[in-house]
């Protein structure tokens, strides 16, 4: 006979493998389009970060004497270097995937004391470390180069891009957030700037320029939509994100149309989709309830939209996350659910009878 | 709010009702697997009379009772054996006739399997009752009679808390209820004992709620029956049919069964916190305890037998038992055919608030519903791994509190820290511990601190009364040495004055005999 155990004697079906699997799982098609549009260097770096992840964890784990094994199995560490690497330009160098998979999961997680504990979300504090770092090879866009088409790099031309950093000449390519930015630097508007250069079918199905797995804002939505109907995450987050961005880029380019661009170009570009279903829906990093969630997910958007239109930076997805990071725990702490039989302020409720 | 009106979804697919009842929403609940088709097909079934009964003498909340009988007497079917003692306690009878053989301890059924006192009966195999008060008309009774013959029977709530029934109908009484609410939510998986009781002898039920409804004056009676049961529904329609009695269909959800989440949905009031139903009018009693109810007033008949859900994946044949108090436990499984597996794990009550027991000779009690033989797949428990504040607790707590934050507290030792977060308020339902990805022990935890708290609490409470008794016997002896002193003081004083007067008299009568010698 077992030992005594406590009630429930029942367990629902879940664990957090099955968790992290089922995220992996949503990110699949996203994942694989990417490798489609950029070929075998893209495929390249997905691997080396997935390894970099599973050596370095397992190398930390060791180091503070626990066990490898279940450690690396609740697959969070596959699903932080899965994250990091298609937010990464698809033809970066290995290092690249290397440095960014080791910090995101010994520095990003590892050192905080492991998985629950960090405060700030892996995969984006490691493209932030690497953005500033390496700035040159972190905005380095390829044009998409499918595969069978005619300059889509072959096997051991791929090798030689992701493990030699070899340039591939011709192909050098702006994200479309890189060219508006310098666009308007060199005084040219809104309108000039994206004629010829945008399109919002382009930009939905996400054949253009951009990081190895986020320009399919499509493919990513419906992979957010899975989690939400398999309830691994809640609407919460990722819709106050998309209106944290798409309410005040409606709102400016209602008043200004040359100088702020509209919701959808917002909507669709840069990582904000990844972010919102996949990013800011972290459990780690987020705060606790529904409402916490949500204005969450709201500073992500704005902070998001802000930095895009005023900062130095075209993208401002990983900044803006990392920021409200720090504000999670703020908000758990003012935004908690109303206990059964109290007020909101955690006093019992009077006794009122009926006459 | 979280609480507010949405469409009724009585009556689909059943009979049309005699009411037609509002429903209020409740926040957070979990839906684990129902499990109940195992046992839900099966009808009552009586068990065989044991050769031996252990009824154990703590069979309800407060104080147990004390034995009324000595080893050698001979007793009857339902003659009092040991009476309640104190203000909570319950009576308890006879389960069949037959020979008082032992005075003392037995396996409880509880998870530490320590003995308590119990009383072995030993049956003659004749199942004689002892001669019973039949009333014609209960009706004609007073409430406080009622009442009074309610707590006779040895009735307590038969859903699992085991409050004797007859000071909740006293209690509410004197606090004057407006709302009778009757619980057959059975939100337990694999429990069918209350469907089966609705389903099989809803009449007497309908009159055992109706003569609580007299007893405490309450203006609206209205019954919750989860709408997994159908036939229970129906059988409970029909049944109140013409009367003032409302049976309300409920979504199935667990834990519909709890007192405050079942006053929730029918009356979308809330009981405040550290209250008790009372004091928002309203009086929760299970459907099987109105049966008792009715059996007692009715014909006499304490409270000596239950219905009880044998099941599990590892029982051969699941079903529903008619067993007397005291039975042991092993021969209701092996009544069912014994077991198809070895079971993993041995629960009385249901899966997500019964308790594990390991000994078998353990006897049925009169909060006992269920007895289950469980399986390591439908455990479904493995090792905890780290929180990765999913928070999927906190949308399953139906108290609205933060499980994850008030274990992260437990775990530092931080006990207040959690009774902030709202310890006291859990009802220790185990359905975050249910949805729990990483598998921690959520309601152990909670569970654990109440003890502690309870501990640190009494321990609190006997050093204030041993500083109140040192503080007042510092005082008596300070008060003693200052009357000391002061008696000294008054004695010297007084000696002091004798003295001087004295020598005052001496000097005086020096003085004149100077003179006169002058």
């Amino acid at each position: 006979m077992n030992p005594i155990a406590h009630s429930p004697h029942a367990h629902a079906p879940v664990s957090i493998g099955k968790v992290m699997g089922t995220v992996m799982l949503a990110l699949t098609p996203a994942t694989f389009f990417g490798f489609w549009l950029y070929g075998w260097p893209a495929i390249n770096l997905w691997a080396v970060s997935l390894i970099a992840a599973i050596v370095g964890e397992a190398f930390a784990v060791r180091l503070q004497g626990r066990a490898v094994r279940p450690a690396l199995m609740d697959g969070s560490g596959i699903l932080t270097a899965w994250l990091l690497a298609i937010s990464l330009p698809p033809f970066a160098p290995w290092w690249i995937a290397v440095l960014g998979s080791l910090f995101a999961v010994v520095i990003g997680k590892q050192v905080f004391g492991g998985l629950g504990q960090n405060v700030f979300n892996p995969a984006m504090a490691a493209r932030v470390m690497l953005l500033i770092s390496f700035p040159l090879e972190m905005t380095t866009w390829v044009a998409p180069a499918p595969f069978g088409s005619a300059h889509a790099p072959g096997l051991l031309e791929s090798l030689r891009i992701t493990f030699l950093s070899q340039p591939l000449d011709g192909m050098a390519s702006a994200s479309l957030l890189g060219h508006v930015k310098t666009e308007f630097t060199r005084g040219i508007g809104l309108e000039q700037a994206l004629t010829g250069y945008y399109s919002p079918m382009d930009m939905l199905w996400g054949s253009r320029a951009g990081s190895l797995g986020e320009t399919a804002a499509v493919l990513l939505l419906a992979g957010g939509l899975f989690l939400i109907a398999r309830r691994i995450i809640t609407w919460h987050a990722p819709v106050a994100m998309l209106l944290g961005v798409a309410v005040p880029a409606l709102l400016f380019n209602t008043i200004d149309g040359n100088h702020y661009a509209g919701p959808m170009y917002h909507l669709l570009s840069g990582g904000l989709m990844l972010a919102a279903f996949f990013i800011v829906t972290d459990p780690v990093t987020s705060p606790n309830t529904a409402l916490g969630q949500f204005i969450f997910g709201l500073g992500c958007g704005l902070l998001t939209w802000i930095i895009r239109t005023w900062g130095g930076y075209p993208e401002g997805v990983a900044f803006a996350v990392m920021i409200m990071n720090t504000v999670s725990p703020l908000i758990d702490q003012y935004v908690k659910p109303r206990i059964y039989g109290r007020d909101r302020k955690g006093a019992a409720m009077p006794v009122k009878k009926e006459a | 709010m979280t609480t507010r009106r949405v469409a009724t979804c009585c009556g689909a697919g059943l009979p049309s009702g005699n009411a037609v009842a509002k429903l209020f929403n409740l926040r957070g609940g979990v839906h684990p697997e129902g499990r109940k088709e195992l046992s839900a097909d099966r009808p009552i079934r009586s068990l065989p009379l044991p050769r031996r009964l252990y009824v154990s003498l703590q069979q309800h909340i407060g104080a147990p009772a004390i034995p009324m009988v000595n080893v050698g007497d001979q007793v009857l079917k339902g003659q009092l054996i040991a009476a309640a003692q104190g203000a909570v306690s319950s009576s308890i009878h006879a389960p069949t006739s037959g020979v008082i053989v032992a005075l003392g301890d037995h396996p409880a059924p509880h998870p530490s399997g320590l003995p308590v006192p119990t009383i072995t009966l030993e049956s003659d195999g004749e199942d004689r009752w002892i001669e019973m008060e039949a009333v014609a008309d209960p009706f004609e009774l007073s409430p406080e009679d009622i009442a009074a013959r309610v707590g006779a029977a040895g009735i307590v709530g038969l859903g699992g808390a085991t409050f004797p029934a007859a000071l909740k109908l006293n209690l509410s009484r004197s606090s004057g209820v407006q709302t009778l609410i009757m619980n057959g939510g059975e939100c337990e998986p694999y429990l069918t004992c209350d469907d089966h009781i609705m389903r099989e002898r809803a009449v007497q039920i309908v009159e055992g709620i109706r003569l609580i409804a007299y007893a405490v004056a309450a203006k609206e009676v209205l019954v919750g029956i989860e709408d997994n049961k159908p036939e229970a529904i129906a059988a409970m329609q029909a049944a109140a049919r013409g009367s003032a009695v409302q049976v309300v269909a409920m979504p199935s959800m667990y834990p519909m069964g709890s007192e405050k989440q079942i006053i929730q949905v029918l009356t979308g009031k809330e009981i405040p916190a550290g209250g008790r139903p009372a004091d928002i009018g309203v009086l929760v009693h299970n459907v099987a305890t109105a049966f008792a109810v009715q059996q007692a007033i009715r014909y006499g008949r304490p409270l000596i037998s239950r219905i009880a859900t044998v099941s599990g994946g590892a029982i051969r044949q699941p079903c529903n038992l008619e067993v007397l108090i005291g039975t042991p436990v092993q021969e209701l499984i092996e009544y069912t055919g014994g077991y198809t597996q070895p079971a993993a794990r041995l629960v009385l009550g249901g899966p997500m608030m019964g308790q594990q027991f390991t000994n078998t000779a353990v006897p049925v009690v009169k909060g006992t519903s269920g007895v289950l033989a469980l399986t390591a797949k439908e455990i479904g428990q493995t090792e905890a791994s780290p929180c990765i504040r999913c928070s999927t607790c906190v949308r399953a707590c139906p108290v609205g509190l933060l499980p994850l934050e008030m274990a992260a507290h437990i775990r530092a030792s931080d006990l207040s820290g959690a009774v902030d977060l709202g310890l006291k308020d859990c009802i220790s339902c185990g359905s975050c511990s249910y949805v729990c990805p990483a598998h921690i022990p959520l309601v152990h935890f909670f569970n654990y601190a109440k003890g502690d708290l309870a501990t640190q609490e009494r321990a609190k409470l006997k050093q204030e009364a041993t500083k109140k008794l040192a503080d007042a016997r510092n005082e008596r002896m300070a008060r003693i040495e200052r009357e000391r002193a002061e008696a000294a003081a008054k004695r010297k004083a007084a000696r002091e004055a004798k003295e001087r007067a004295a020598k005052e008299a001496a000097q005086k009568a020096q003085d004149q005999a100077a003179t006169e010698t002058a």
